[in-house]
Order: structure tokens, then C-alpha cells, then sequence
């Protein structure tokens, strides 16, 4: 399958601290990738860093979004504001809940509409025939995504009276909403009961199935990794140590060392 | 060339004063990263205490070294009460709300206070007893920097210094600077967070009476709403130097003090308060970690 | 539910607390001139027994606002308001409404044209707190400098109408677009500042507004101002004073009627949401695709935009304007009413212009106290009652099952 997202010498200063040192890391079409590492190992800064929230010192970040048949175009997105990230097509959740606490559960998918959209003020005001009709297939958009990750009994309820667990899927359903081809989970799992991340499990896998959506996960659920992942990239002090499948991270030495005292339980 | 140095001492002399202003707002933004608004009031509040004390100790008849100390340390307490009122009132129960709580809060307090005080006692000026007393110096150039304005340069020194001294060597002064720079981690090393917070307020509190008591008797009256302008070139001096950082809003007041000087001296004094605002303005947008802020990444 | 000893002793305490504070400013009163003192030490015993009781009140308050808190988070609602209980009551909206039609429709003919006036002036403030409401209130901005756009438009019509003699519905939409032109204007630089230097900012862009109109005489004709702006013409027939004030008391219905609509349409749409998801979160916001600094712009401008036209208004009004009109003040008392009301919510801020400006007018006791009690309102509010009289409810969609599933 062809490569998607590409990322090549990625580095990352904070003053003195190199957060990221010369990362490389790419991911195909298709493919549910896994992104571990001891805490503080620079994952999080990673997804900010391809997410354009940060802006990253040296390296770069190619993507060819999986266009028609054939047709796919490469593009560099450094620089590019978190916004128009989104646009071109890769979503993401936050490891600290981001929700719009004080929107319902609909809006808040129906936010993720927003960027494949475009009423104005004047067809706000207004509401023209064509806008209505926008309207209503955010509306329907939204909820169709709702259903799909189980969420629909909240469709109206506040985003902050949601158990957390289903806190956590909202997140993934609102990435979902801005159409990506590919969506960035920070540690989708946290917090979540046994039952509820086997859920999850199958839910993500049927993003991959059914979409056609590419998946990049930061997971400390060393049971989910190993179940869901293609490839699994692992990282340290802000530098990649090892990278493969579930099968040659769990059996790599350096792996484990850098896991020492951090328990692996898989 | 006596022009620019007339200008240039008045400019320090206005620097000063912003600087002990300036700096509560810098203290108390970098511990809870709030604009208190009310600032400017508690100065206010501090220059009429020392006011009304400086007044009923002059029909007792008191002599006049005794009015100065007894209406400037009236004038210190009152604010640091006032100061620490105000944030058990209005700030306190927001610690966790939204970002723009504490803000509105902090607002309707100021609006509040000069309220306060314009009801209680008038809205006409009134005059300020010159409580820094005249006396002869630096012979024939005395017309470059009055004796007042020597009084402020001086004090100003002193408790820049007596401050530093006590961020960098005291308990306090450590449990402050652990706050400022991570609060939670500062509780859980066992730092009385409230309390820092509330001596935080009180110290820069007393500061402001001080600035109060300084200014009033250089311009020589003041009215309820003193503080507003006050409060607010203060603050641009605070940010100009790097909100948060303590020799930043001195570097920031000097510095605002000079520009207003010599702009009004050589440019025109009608838009006096036009070229603080201008000022605060530019630095915001170009440069809003100011001078010797340092620019802090969001974390996401 | 009794006091017990010990808080009745924390009240004791809180209010010899409050009489020491507030000893000098209220109790001595000096008279420098001639070197007289007065003692008002009944001023001392008020505090003491009024801050005796308010202690109460306030913990109470406090006790309910924790318990509440719980309970949404247990999942039952907040405790509804006094105006939430009668807006969600079918029995009484239906006559309210009904009464409130009529009301509006006899107001200026049964009350005299001073009566009017202060129904114009408060109509005013509820279409300026609908257009903050829009940027404080739905994008989370805090705007300080909200009187500027107001003094744009006024000035807008002051100068046209001094220079080119244009009339007052010929100028309402240019002062519509002043307004908005000086919010993009000002907004561009600014908007991508955090929250709290936003409001700084836009604190210092009104003032710098404001000292211009003063000091720059050969343009805004400095302190003294404009006189004799012409009022609204009806068809091009000038009014006699009482029916012209009649006549824009409707035009003012009008207008806060539109502006509602406007408002309406706006915050349940899609731009609307953005502004809402900015104000929730702005980093969750741009990560889903949103463009901050040009929905903060529109927002801004907007805002503004509504400022420019009762701007426009006020000047056909009062037929004078001069700077003294557009200090910081108006801004704080623009803002409480987005704050009294409920940020976001149409209902609750109109409501609160009603209150906060006719309550003074017709309660002449509180007029003295008007700006002091509007500052505690901002305090009181943030402490207690974040979401206003009337919490801003979302809407609600309906979906049948069979439809999607």
C-alpha cells in the first residue's frame, strides 16, 4: 500500500531541550499504527508537532492524501496552522479531553463539519435555499457519525454530563466528522474499564475497515497495541528506538530496556 | 540640553511611581496569572487613606515628620487590607473557573471600589498636603529635580531592593517563586498556596500605598478615579517589561515613564495618556511576551 | 436551617473585619480647605450590621452554588433561575407575551415623552448588550472597547449630517458598515492575543478612541462636541419633538427586533457554533478545522457592526454628542448587562438591559448607587451565577430512529 504520512528528520527544540531528535516515521494507507513509549518520551509532542500546533524546528512532514484511483499528490505541511492540517485531511484527539463542554453532544460533531462546509454570515442570516439544505446535511452528517460510534442516545445531552468514557468516543466521533484520512489518537484507552476498551477496540478496527481510514494511535494499553496494531513505532528521549511489528517489538531487547520499570503487560 | 534633563529626571521620577505599581500586577499575574484590575483602586484607595489620616492628624496638630510616617503606614495597611479583601471576595471562589471569570470579576471590583469611595467621600479633587517636605539640595540646578522628586527616587531604590531581597532570600519569597512557576507542584511540596496568594496580594498591595502616597503629594491632589489611569499605564509598564517578571516591570516603568516624559515635553501634551495606550498597543502586538518575558508555549 | 454559634461568631468576626476596612473612607470625611473633620460614625455601625448579615448570605450562596455543582455533576440540572422557572412555564409565557405586545404597542402613547425617552435608551442598551453578546458572550472575546464602535457610528451621523446634511436612514447603514470596518480594522492586529491581553488592548483602543475625538479639534470639534443633529425624518416630513420621539421609539422596537432575528439565526448556525467551540476551547477548535482569527474577525466585526448603528441612533436621539458620552464606563455597563443576562442567551441579556437601565430611572434611591451596584452585579455574578439570570440553552435536534438506523 502507498505511504500516506511521511516523516522524515522531524526535530524539535524548547530552548535547550530537544523534545524531538530526528524522528522518522511513516505510515500507509490502511495501516493502524502504533506510536509507545515511556512517558515523556515525546509522543504527544510528535502528534503537536505534525498537527501544526507546534511548529517544528528541522525535519519534514509529507503527506499524499489517498486521492481517486492512482491520483495521489505529496505535499509538505510544515507550517501549515493546525486548522488547515485538519483540512487536508488528518484529525486528531487530545490525551486531556478537549470537548466543548458547554455543547451538546450533536454540536459537537457538528463542529468537526465545520472545515467541509461553508454557510457564511449572509447565509446565516438569511438562510437561502442552498444553506438550508447545508444545514440540515451537517445535521445528518453528524448524527450519522453519532450512530456509528454508538453515541446517539446523547445527541442532545451536554458534552460535560457525558460518562468518560463516552467522552473519550465523542472525541474520535467529532475527528471523524472532518472527513480524514487519517485520525491521530492520543491515548484513546485512558481511563477507560476493560469492557469499555475492548469496545474501542473493535470500534477503531471498524473505523479502518469500513472507512478506509488510516489510524495512528500514543497508547500505553499494552494489550490494545498489540491486538490492533500493523506496526508499532517506538520511542525514547524524543528519538525512535524501534520500529515493527507487534511480534518484533515485543521480543526487541532495546524495547525492553527502555521499558525498565515500566511494566509491559502483554 | 537643561530642557532634556528636566525631562529626563521628571521621566525617571514618573517611572518610579509606575514601577511600584507595576509591580502588583506583575506579582500577581505571574502567581495566578490574573489581570487585577482592582490594582489601580488600591492605590487609589491607599493615596486617600494616607489622605484623611495626613488631614485629621494636622487639625490634632501633629508635627510633621509624625504625619508622614503615621499616614504612609495607614495608607500601607489599608491597602494590604483592602488587597487581601478583594481577593478572598472576588478572586478566590474562581480559582477554576474559566479563564474571563476572574477578569469580569476583577473589572466590576475596580468599578465597585472607585464607587466606593466616590459615595463615601466626593468626586471633586481634593488637595493633597505636600507630605514630603521641601528642603535644599544640589545647589543651583535644583530646578532640574525637586526635592520631592529626590524623595521618590530614593524610596523607590530602597524598596526595589528591600523587594528583591525578600523574593530571593526569604520563606515567602521562595514559596512565591515556587508558585509562580508551577502550582500544583509547589502544593504538593507543601506550599500554603492561599496563603502565598494572599501575601502576594498583600505585598504588592502595600506597594501600591506606597506609589499612592508618593505621587499624590508630587501632583499634589487626587480623586476617586486616580487609579483607572493609573492602573492602566502601570499595567502597560508591566507588560512592556514582561508581565510575570519583577525587574521586567521596573525596566518596563522606567522606560514608560521617559516616553511620556519627553513626549509630552517635546510632542504635545494634549495626548498625554494617547501615548500610553499607543505604547501598550504596539507591544501587545508585536512583542507581547515584552522585554525580558519569556514567551510561554501553550500546553496542549 | 438555624446559624449555629460558630458561624454566627465567623460572622461577628467578618464584620468588625469590614469595619476596621472600611473605617476611614466612611467614616471620616475631611474638608481640607478649611481644616474640618467630620466623624460619621453611623456610617460605621451600618457596615457593621450590614456586613454582619451579608456574611450569611454570602456563605449561604456559596453552600447552594457547591451543592449545585454537585448535582450537575450527578447529573440533574443546575437550579433554575427565577426567569428560567416563568420562560419554561407554558401557563405564563403565552399571556406574558401577549401583555408584553400590547405593552410595548401603547407604551408611548399612554406614558409622556420622558418616559418614552427612557424606554428608547433602554431599548438602545438591549440591542448594544445583544451585539457584545455576540463577542464577549458566543466567542468568548473580551471586549473593553466595545463604546468605540458605538462612538463611530454616532460620529458617523454627527459628521455626516454636520457637513453634507445626509440624513439619519441614509447613515444607519453606513454606520452599520463603519462600525464593522473600524471592528476589522482594530480586530486585525489584536485578535491573536490571549484572552486577558485581548481585553487590555481593546480597553486601550477605546480610550485612544476616545482622547482622539477630545483632543483632534479640527475633526471632531474636540470637548463640545456636535450640536443639532437632525433627528429621523419619517419619508422625508420632519416630526414635531414629541411624535418624532414616538417615531423613534418604534424605530427602536424595530431595531432589537431585527437585531434578535439577526442573532438568533446566527448562533444556530454554522458560523455561530464556531464562535461557541471557540469560546469552549480554543486549541480543540482550530484542531477541528476552524479558522481562529477569522472566525474572531467576524465575530468582532459583527459585534461592532451593531455598535456602528445604535451609535447612529443615539446621535439622532440626543441630537449632541460629544466625547464624554464614550468613556471606559459605558463599556463596563454594556458588559454587565452580557453578564447579568447569561452569556450567549438573547433572552436573559435583554432582560437585564431592562433592569439595569430603567431600574435606576425609576427608582431614583438607586440611581446614586447605579455603577457601584453594576460592578457588584459583575462580581456577584461571576461568583455565583456564571451563566447569567437566564442560562444560554442549546438547541435540540430531533431524529426518528427509523429514519437513520
Amino acid at each position: 500500500m502507498e505511504t500516506i504520512l511521511e516523516v522524515n528528520g522531524l526535530t524539535m527544540d524548547f530552548g535547550g531541550l530537544r523534545a524531538l531528535d530526528h524522528l522518522n516515521i511513516d505510515i500507509r494507507r490502511g495501516e493502524i499504527v502504533a506510536l509507545i513509549g515511556p512517558n515523556g518520551a515525546g509522543k504527544t509532542t510528535f502528534f503537536n508537532c505534525i498537527t501544526g500546533i507546534y511548529l517544528p524546528t528541522q525535519g519534514d512532514i509529507i503527506i499524499s492524501p489517498p486521492k481517486a484511483e492512482g491520483t495521489h499528490k505529496r505535499e509538505r505541511i510544515n507550517g501549515l496552522k493546525p486548522n488547515q492540517v485538519t483540512e487536508k485531511g488528518m484529525a486528531r484527539t487530545f490525551q486531556n479531553i478537549r470537548l466543548f463542554p458547554n455543547m451538546t453532544v450533536l454540536e459537537n460533531v457538528m463542529i468537526g463539519r465545520h472545515c467541509r462546509t461553508r454557510a457564511g454570515v449572509a447565509g446565516a442570516i438569511f438562510r437561502n435555499r442552498a444553506m438550508v439544505r447545508e444545514e440540515q446535511s451537517i445535521v445528518d452528517d453528524s448524527f450519522r457519525v453519532l450512530e456509528k460510534i454508538g453515541l446517539a442516545r446523547y445527541v442532545n445531552d451536554q458534552a460535560r454530563n457525558l460518562p468518560y468514557g463516552a467522552q473519550r468516543l465523542l472525541e474520535i466521533a467529532r475527528a471523524l466528522a472532518t472527513e480524514p484520512f487519517l485520525i491521530l489518537l492520543d491515548e484513546p484507552a485512558a481511563g477507560m474499564n476493560p469492557q469499555e476498551t475492548h469496545e474501542l477496540d473493535e470500534l477503531i478496527t471498524r473505523i479502518r475497515d469500513d472507512e478506509g481510514i488510516s489510524i495512528l494511535l500514543i497508547e500505553h494499553d499494552m494489550k490494545l497495541v498489540m491486538s490492533l496494531s500493523n506496526r508499532i513505532f517506538v520511542m525514547d528521549y524524543g528519538k525512535k528506538i524501534a520500529q515493527g511489528t507487534p511480534e518484533e517489538i515485543r521480543n526487541n531487547p532495546v524495547v525492553i530496556k527502555a521499558y525498565l520499570g515500566e511494566e509491559i503487560d502483554a | 540640553m537643561e530642557y532634556f534633563f528636566e525631562l529626563f529626571l521628571g521621566g525617571l521620577t514618573r517611572g518610579s511611581i509606575y514601577a511600584l505599581i507595576a509591580l502588583g500586577y506583575t506579582m500577581v499575574y505571574g502567581i495566578i496569572e490574573l489581570i487585577n484590575f482592582a490594582h489601580g483602586e488600591i492605590y487609589m484607595i491607599g493615596a486617600f487613606t494616607a489622605l484623611i489620616v495626613a488631614s485629621v492628624l494636622t487639625v490634632m496638630g501633629l508635627n510633621e515628620f509624625a504625619i508622614l510616617v503615621l499616614a504612609s503606614i495607614a495608607a500601607a495597611v489599608y491597602s494590604a487590607a483592602y488587597g487581601y479583601t478583594v481577593e478572598k471576595i472576588a478572586y478566590k471562589p474562581l480559582r477554576h473557573a474559566p479563564r474571563l471569570s476572574p477578569l469580569i470579576s476583577a473589572i466590576g471590583m475596580s468599578i465597585f471600589l472607585q464607587n466606593y469611595v466616590l459615595l463615601a467621600q466626593t468626586s471633586d479633587f481634593l488637595p493633597f498636603p505636600s507630605l514630603i517636605p521641601d528642603f535644599e539640595f544640589w545647589e543651583p540646578y535644583s530646578h532640574l529635580l525637586r526635592s520631592t522628586q529626590l524623595v521618590i527616587l530614593v524610596t523607590t531604590t530602597v524598596i526595589m531592593v528591600l523587594l528583591t531581597l525578600l523574593i530571593k532570600y526569604t520563606k515567602i519569597g521562595k514559596a512565591m517563586r515556587a508558585t509562580a512557576q508551577d502550582r500544583s507542584m509547589a502544593m504538593l511540596v507543601g506550599v500554603n498556596v492561599n496563603q502565598v496568594i494572599s501575601m502576594t496580594f498583600v505585598i504588592g498591595s502595600c506597594l501600591a500605598a506606597v506609589g499612592g502616597v508618593l505621587i499624590a503629594s508630587h501632583i499634589g491632589q487626587i480623586n476617586f478615579f486616580i487609579g483607572f489611569i493609573a492602573g492602566i499605564k502601570a499595567f502597560t509598564a508591566a507588560v512592556l517589561g514582561g508581565v510575570g517578571s519583577i525587574p521586567g516591570a521596573v525596566l518596563g516603568s522606567l522606560i514608560l515613564g521617559l516616553t511620556e516624559s519627553f513626549a509630552t515635553g517635546y510632542v504635545s501634551s494634549d495626548y498625554e495618556d494617547v501615548f500610553a495606550f499607543a505604547l501598550l498597543v504596539l507591544i501587545l502586538i508585536f512583542r507581547p511576551a515584552g522585554l525580558l518575558g519569556r514567551s510561554t508555549m501553550q500546553k496542549v | 436551617m438555624m446559624p449555629t454559634l460558630s458561624e454566627i461568631k465567623k460572622s461577628f468576626l467578618v464584620s468588625l473585619w469590614f469595619m476596621f476596612l472600611t473605617f476611614p473612607i466612611m467614616v471620616i470625611r475631611v474638608n481640607t480647605t478649611e481644616k474640618l473633620v467630620l466623624w460619621r460614625w453611623e456610617n460605621m455601625a451600618y457596615m457593621g450590621i450590614g456586613s454582619f448579615l451579608l456574611s450569611f448570605v454570602w456563605r449561604y450562596m456559596l453552600w447552594r452554588k457547591e451543592t449545585g455543582k454537585k448535582d450537575s455533576e450527578s447529573g440533574t440540572l443546575q437550579l433554575p433561575s427565577f426567569f428560567e422557572r416563568i420562560l419554561s412555564d407554558r401557563r405564563y409565557i403565552v399571556p406574558a407575551t401577549a401583555a408584553g405586545i400590547a405593552l410595548v404597542a401603547i407604551f408611548p402613547f399612554v406614558m409622556d415623552t420622558y418616559q418614552t425617552n427612557i424606554m428608547i435608551t433602554a431599548l438602545m442598551y438591549i440591542v448594544l448588550g445583544l451585539g457584545l453578546n455576540i463577542v464577549v458572550g458566543l466567542a468568548g472575546l473580551l471586549d473593553l472597547g466595545y463604546v468605540a464602535f458605538y462612538a463611530v457610528g454616532a460620529y458617523t451621523y454627527g459628521l455626516l449630517n454636520h457637513h453634507f446634511g445626509l440624513g439619519f436612514w441614509t447613515v444607519l447603514p453606513i454606520g452599520a458598515v463603519m462600525g464593522a470596518f473600524f471592528g476589522i480594522l482594530l480586530g486585525f492586529p489584536v485578535l491573536r492575543l490571549r484572552g486577558d491581553y485581548l481585553a487590555i488592548v481593546t480597553l486601550g483602543f477605546g480610550e485612544i478612541i476616545r482622547l482622539i475625538l477630545e483632543n483632534w479639534n479640527e475633526f471632531s470639534f474636540g470637548p463640545s462636541g456636535i450640536a443639532q443633529i437632525a433627528r429621523p425624518s419619517l419619508f422625508g416630513i420632519q416630526l414635531s419633538l414629541s411624535s418624532s420621539i414616538i417615531y423613534l421609539y418604534f424605530v427602536m422596537i424595530g431595531m432589537v427586533l431585527f437585531t434578535i432575528f439577526v442573532v438568533n439565526r446566527l448562533q444556530n448556525s454554522r458560523i455561530g457554533r464556531a464562535w461557541i467551540a471557540l469560546r469552549e476551547d480554543e486549541v480543540a477548535c482550530q484542531a477541528m478545522g476552524i479558522d481562529k482569527t477569522r472566525t474572531k474577525l467576524t465575530a468582532f466585526a459583527l459585534g461592532a457592526t451593531w455598535a456602528g448603528m445604535v451609535g447612529v441612533i443615539f446621535a439622532a436621539k440626543t441630537t449632541f454628542i460629544n466625547p464624554a458620552s464614550f468613556t471606559f464606563l459605558e463599556s463596563a455597563m454594556i458588559l454587565a448587562i452580557v453578564v447579568l443576562g447569561g452569556m450567549g442567551s438573547i433572552v436573559g441579556v435583554s432582560i437585564a438591559a431592562l433592569i439595569l437601565i430603567l431600574l435606576p430611572e425609576y427608582l431614583r434611591a438607586f440611581s446614586e448607587f447605579r455603577m457601584l451596584i453594576f460592578g457588584a452585579i459583575m462580581v456577584i455574578m461571576m461568583v455565583f451565577r456564571p451563566q447569567g439570570i437566564v442560562a444560554n440553552v442549546r438547541r435540540s435536534y430531533k431524529f426518528q430512529p427509523d429514519k437513520h438506523s
